[in-house]
């Protein structure tokens, strides 16, 4: 109206332009402001994080080394078939002598040997031994035989399914491997009962991580309101003894375990002493779930008080009263009007708590023996010593998934916008 | 422009002087402890004595060695001019091609009396990645006060619970463990890798296992038996023979030394794949001096590891300061070697993962 | 034999007048260091349906005797009585006392409804009498349309949730109702408001309510009888009226209303007149309140709207230089020079005939005898 224009149009601006364009430029200049501020945060969250998880997304299925170290064999067997009870012909032979050739060359088949070792035991030798005389072999002569003199396994099938079963450049078998299972002659099967480990070490460290939560939120709930609800200087000093353990070194502290929990330790000589336990009946709190329990509820406690404390902080001291002048008892006024506004702490405290002792595998290896190791032991194990990293990256996103379902179950059910830190 | 200048110039000055610092360091890795203790007074005080230009760093990290190996190959930046592990990481990290493949007569001294490197490093060069240093054995030792009137005599104590009732600690793993149940359960030496490689032997030697499990503390550090000795949680257990001799020789605990079923492993250098040039060069001159005849029959004077080479033996002498003579101590001497195994690479490099996995489950169940 | 008469005078039934003493403090004291007492030496007795406010600065501790009524402190010693019985050992949730906080406290988890009902379902009352009741009392407090109930406390404006509050307290009909500066977040113009709601409530519902607050004139609005504290004692316990017409010494003078003092020596004392010697220089009488005698010093207290201008026939006769006016519509504030004093305020009505001053003037100002009290020298 102001611009005196008769017909509905857009609203212009002083200079002419449509309003709302000129809003949208002032605003991108605003947006591009806060862009640039935040983008050294940005960048190293996408290389530290980001970049990492999705590395390990796709180590979890790569599987390039096959059709890229056997190209003219993984060609070659399409015309095989697997189910026919029957090695290959002539031709996938010469093509399998010259992909060695190429990969002795290259050094790449001993590599590939370790890869295919993981689906089936024994190709590491296999492919080693066959690198060395595989420069021998002559290209005339009937290559099947030759092949299975250099070792048997050749003239196996079962050899031959495994290569044409793993020659895409994408496998499900590491994800198969860890939830016990395998691709076999007839599609995906279960692994031996003798073999089957991760999902139970899945379940194991689900439910150790429910107790130490549950034990960190029994023992941390009332030094939390105790910290909350002492005077300032009292809560200080207590404050200072809950965070202690932060200041030790996990090894420190977990030495310190050992000393106390072990059976000629602090402990059962104690309770030896005052004839508890009978000396030859000394109880085995360490090497096992217990130590695991003990010495984590230690270690994660912190996690737990904090964001208790911090949350009953901001409960006044008036509502307990006002439930108590409206005729509630100690309890009543604690279980229907403390408890249900610490609830965001509960909620933040168990989170974390639970999250951090899904990962952790340092203390579980040193005083979980084997009844209390995590997950994630088997993740070092294959990161740093199997060398299976796609297992490893395998186990990581699946504990990764399941993480995220759990903080999608949390969501339903409780809220996310429940949790508080303070 | 100018301040640009300024920077840039800066830039490439502080580059050279990187460069020229990096030049002088080389990155050696290994055990740490009494171990990486024992490579420095042999090998890399006179080693930098005689080579004033370089400045040997020591890396503690060989337990993640392979690992870290990998990663840095992948990164593209490796750091480590030369690592020590044990040989079965060593034909691992070779097939992976993650090692350099080293031809041991053009680059390793020949034993004084002219017998060339192959010769004398002999069957312990397990693979062309691998120069070997030291024999060492994974072996027991028990609580001398513990056993009563009838110490034990061989290994297959470690699953007599009647005669030897308590704790036992035993490594966290299947090499070697397997080995023993079924030795101790009646399988012939020379077998027991045929009967490991099928599923009857792998079965038989769980059961064997199974015998003593509610029993056994499972270690996964090289301290954690000592240690557990030395406080009387177990009465007999695995660790290295280096650790047991510091246990009973320098620490005086009443332990004694079960040589009987000791299993022999190798541990020495790789240099690791893809070096430039110069820092190679730098590795092999390097492993050159540290491996020669005296050198390794140097190292046994801090440490009961036995040398690789023949040719060093005859020179083992004194311990450094316990003056003991080191010779009895070394796993290779005759006397201790009565009934010994010799770890079997290609047999755990085909069957590690497969047997591992079936041991955690065992572990678990 | 003291102890004993206590003790039979603490059983409610024997006693002829225990309506006239349903809230008794009995010589109690508090102290939460050991070293220092809050409160010192309390009496007070409140009648049934009495409104009592405990008025006083803050650090006066009428909070305190609030708290130790509710049962949240615990005497030092003394004895508190409620309806004739010791309540000194009833745990707070069982001397069926309603309370109204500073901040209301009511619960952020619960609805209206839920907050409403929670007394009543700690009394395991049935459901439907449950409902009746929440039901009531929000209508009581003009909140029963259907939008609130379901609502959370922080859904509420102020007001309205010093309404629950008010609701919440009283929806179990207990028979003593405490409030603790119930209205002291709320805005100028809604405070009052809520002081004549609460005063209408309370004459509807015959409840006793002891009500704290440090506003003096909320405490004159609404009392039946207000309290002042300062230091632990109460300076005075009276009526509105009495206490500004009528205060007994400095600190309530000062503290109740807007007051003139004027610091002078007795010199003569004359049925219940006193001649005060000022400063300044000057005689004058003064109402002998709280004077010690002849040689003692004397603050003498007259109300700014009881100052007379220009009136002759005044018995007290100043001269007053008018240093500051100010116009406030129904009335002209003066600030005066008087007996060496330029504090001295008096109120001039803005009626028809008031008189016309400028600021340097100086003009005679009087008083009645009787509205100038001779006090205690603060």
């Amino acid at each position: 109206m102001a611009n005196g224009e008769n017909v509905p149009g857009p609203i212009l601006a002083a200079d002419g332009r449509p309003l709302r364009q000129s809003l949208a430029r002032a605003l991108r200049l605003q947006k591009l402001r806060a862009l640039m501020l935040i983008a050294p945060l940005l960048i190293f969250i996408l290389v530290t994080f980001a970049a990492p998880i999705a590395d390990m997304l796709f180590r979890s299925v790569e599987n390039a080394i096959v059709p890229d170290t056997l190209p003219l064999t993984v060609a070659a067997l399409e015309d095989w078939d697997d189910a026919s009870g029957q090695p290959p012909g002539e031709k996938v032979f010469a093509a399998l002598r010259r992909d060695l050739l190429a990969a002795v060359a290259a050094k790449a088949h001993t590599k590939l040997g370790s890869r295919l070792n993981y689906e089936q035991t024994g190709v590491a030798s296999l492919l080693r031994k066959t690198g060395r005389r595989v420069k021998r072999m002559e290209e005339d002569g009937d290559l099947a035989a030759q092949f299975a003199e250099v070792h048997k396994s050749w003239a196996d099938p079962e050899t031959w399914a495994t290569i044409k079963r793993f020659s895409s450049a994408y496998t499900s078998g590491y994800f198969l491997n860890a939830v016990d299972a395998k691709l076999g002659a007839t599609g995906i099967e279960a692994r031996p009962e003798n073999e089957r480990i991760y999902i139970f070490l899945f379940e194991r460290t689900l439910l150790l991580s429910v107790v130490i939560t549950v034990a960190c939120l029994l023992i941390g709930y009332p030094v939390a309101f105790l910290l909350a609800t002492l005077p300032m200087r009292t809560s200080n000093m207590l404050m200072i003894l809950v965070l202690l353990p932060f200041w030790t070194s996990l090894l420190v502290r977990t030495s310190a375990w050992k000393v106390l929990l072990q059976q000629q330790g602090v402990i059962n000589d104690t309770l030896v002493f005052i004839g508890l336990v009978a000396d030859d009946g000394r109880l085995a709190m360490i090497n096992n779930q217990t130590g695991t329990i003990i010495a984590m509820t230690h270690i994660l406690l912190p996690f737990m008080i904090l964001p208790l404390y911090s949350v009953m902080r901001t409960i006044p001291p008036s509502y307990m009263r006002a439930a108590k002048s409206l005729g509630a008892t100690d309890w009543t006024a604690f279980w229907r009007v403390y408890f249900p506004q610490s609830v965001p702490g509960i909620g933040a405290g168990a989170i974390l708590v639970f999250i951090l002792s899904i990962g952790y595998y340092i203390t579980p290896e040193l005083v979980g023996g084997t009844s209390g190791t995590f997950i994630s032991n088997r993740i070092a194990y294959h990161i740093s010593s199997s060398l299976n990293w796609g297992l490893a990256a395998a186990l990581g996103v699946i504990l990764l998934v399941v993480v995220l379902v759990l903080y999608w179950l949390y969501d339903r059910i409780i809220g996310i916008d429940n949790v508080k830190l303070g | 422009m100018r301040l640009r200048t300024f920077l840039a110039a800066g830039a490439v000055a502080s580059m050279a002087m990187a460069g020229a610092a990096q030049a002088e360091d080389m990155t050696i890795v290994s055990w740490g402890g009494a171990y990486s203790a024992s490579q420095m007074n042999a090998y890399h005080k006179p080693y930098m004595e005689m080579n004033p230009g370089v400045n040997i760093i020591n890396d503690e990290s060989a337990a993640e060695a392979v690992a870290k190996l990998r990663a840095m190959a992948e990164a593209g930046n490796t750091t480590w001019d030369v690592v020590d592990v044990v040989a079965s990481d060593a034909i691992r990290l070779c097939d992976e091609g993650l090692a350099m493949e080293v031809d041991v007569d053009s680059v390793l001294a020949a034993a004084p009396d002219g017998t060339p490197a192959s010769k004398d490093f002999g069957d312990f060069l397990v693979t062309p990645c691998f120069i070997p240093q030291i024999v060492y054995s994974t072996t027991f030792g028990y609580r001398t006060d513990m056993v009563g009137d009838t110490p034990p005599k061989d290994v297959c104590a470690v699953f007599d619970l009647e005669n030897y009732p308590g704790k036992r600690s035993l490594e966290k793993r299947p090499i070697n463990n397997m080995e023993w149940a079924l030795m101790c359960d009646g399988v012939a030496m020379e077998d027991i890798y045929d009967q490991l490689a099928t599923e009857e032997g792998q079965a038989r030697a769980f059961a064997k296992l199974d015998t003593i499990k509610d029993q056994v503390v499972w270690w996964s550090a090289g301290a954690d038996t000592p240690q557990l000795l030395a406080d009387g949680e177990v009465v007999i257990g695995s660790t290295y023979n280096g650790r047991l001799f510091k246990l009973i020789e320098e620490d005086k605990q009443p332990v004694a030394m079960l040589w009987d079923g000791q299993v022999f492993d190798l541990d020495g250098w790789i240099v690791p794949a893809n070096l430039s040039d110069e820092r190679k060069k730098r590795a092999l001159h390097y492993l050159n001096f540290a491996t020669d005849t005296q050198r390794l029959a140097d190292q046994a004077k801090y440490i009961s590891y036995g040398p690789a080479r023949a040719s060093s033996a005859p020179l083992v002498g004194k311990h450094a300061t316990l003056g003991i003579d080191m010779a009895p101590h070394m796993p290779n001497e005759p006397k201790n070697m009565s009934n010994t195994l010799l770890y079997n690479y290609e047999f755990w490099a085909d069957y590690r993962d497969d047997i591992d996995a079936k041991f955690q489950t065992w572990l678990a169940k | 034999m003291l102890a004993f008469g206590r003790q039979l005078l603490a059983i409610g039934d024997i006693v002829p007048d225990q309506d006239r003493a349903f809230v008794v403090f009995d010589g109690v004291q508090k102290s939460y260091d050991g070293e220092t007492l809050v409160v010192k030496n309390l009496n007070l007795e409140i009648a049934r349906g009495e409104f009592l406010t405990m008025l006083g600065p803050s650090g006066s501790g009428k909070t305190t005797c609030l708290m130790m009524l509710a049962g949240f402190e615990v005497a030092t010693h003394g004895q508190i009585n409620l309806g004739g019985r010791p309540i000194n050992n009833i745990p707070p949730h069982k001397r069926g006392i309603g309370m109204v906080f500073q901040n209301y406290a009511l619960f952020p988890h619960m609805t209206v409804a839920e907050n409403l009902a929670f007394p009543l379902q700690v009394r395991r009352m049935s459901r439907a009498e449950v409902d009746g009741k929440v039901q009531r009392a929000l209508d009581m407090v003009q909140m029963g349309g259907t939008e609130f109930a379901g609502r959370r406390p922080a859904q509420l404006s102020g007001g309205q949730q010093q309404r629950v509050a008010l609701a919440r307290a009283l929806v179990f009909e207990p028979d003593l109702v405490l409030m603790d500066e119930p209205l002291g977040a709320l805005d100028k113009q809604l405070r009052e408001h809520m002081q004549y709601e609460i005063k209408h409530l309370h004459e509807r519902l015959g409840v006793t309510v002891v009500y704290v607050t440090h506003d003096q004139s909320e405490a004159l609005t609404m009392s039946d009888r207000i309290a002042v504290f300062n230091d632990g004692v109460i300076q005075q316990l009276a009526t509105p009226e009495d206490l500004y017409e009528r205060p007994e010494n400095a600190f309530v003078a000062q503290f109740i209303g807007e007051n003139n003092k004027l610091d002078g020596m007795v010199t003569a004392f004359a049925d219940k007149e006193a001649r005060v010697h000022l400063d300044g220089a000057e005689e004058i009488g003064a109402l002998a309140v709280n004077c010690r005698g002849v040689g003692f010093p004397t603050m003498l207290s007259i109300r700014p709207e009881r100052v007379l201008i220009a009136e002759p026939s005044a018995p007290n006769q100043l001269q007053g230089r008018v240093v500051e006016l100010i116009y406030l519509g129904d009335h002209i504030r003066c600030r005066m020079e008087v007996a060496g004093r330029d504090d001295f305020i008096v109120k001039i009505p803005n009626s028809a005939k008031h008189s016309m001053l400028r600021v340097g003037e100086t003009t005679p100002i009087g008083w009645l005898t009787n509205d100038c009290r001779a006090l205690d020298a603060a």
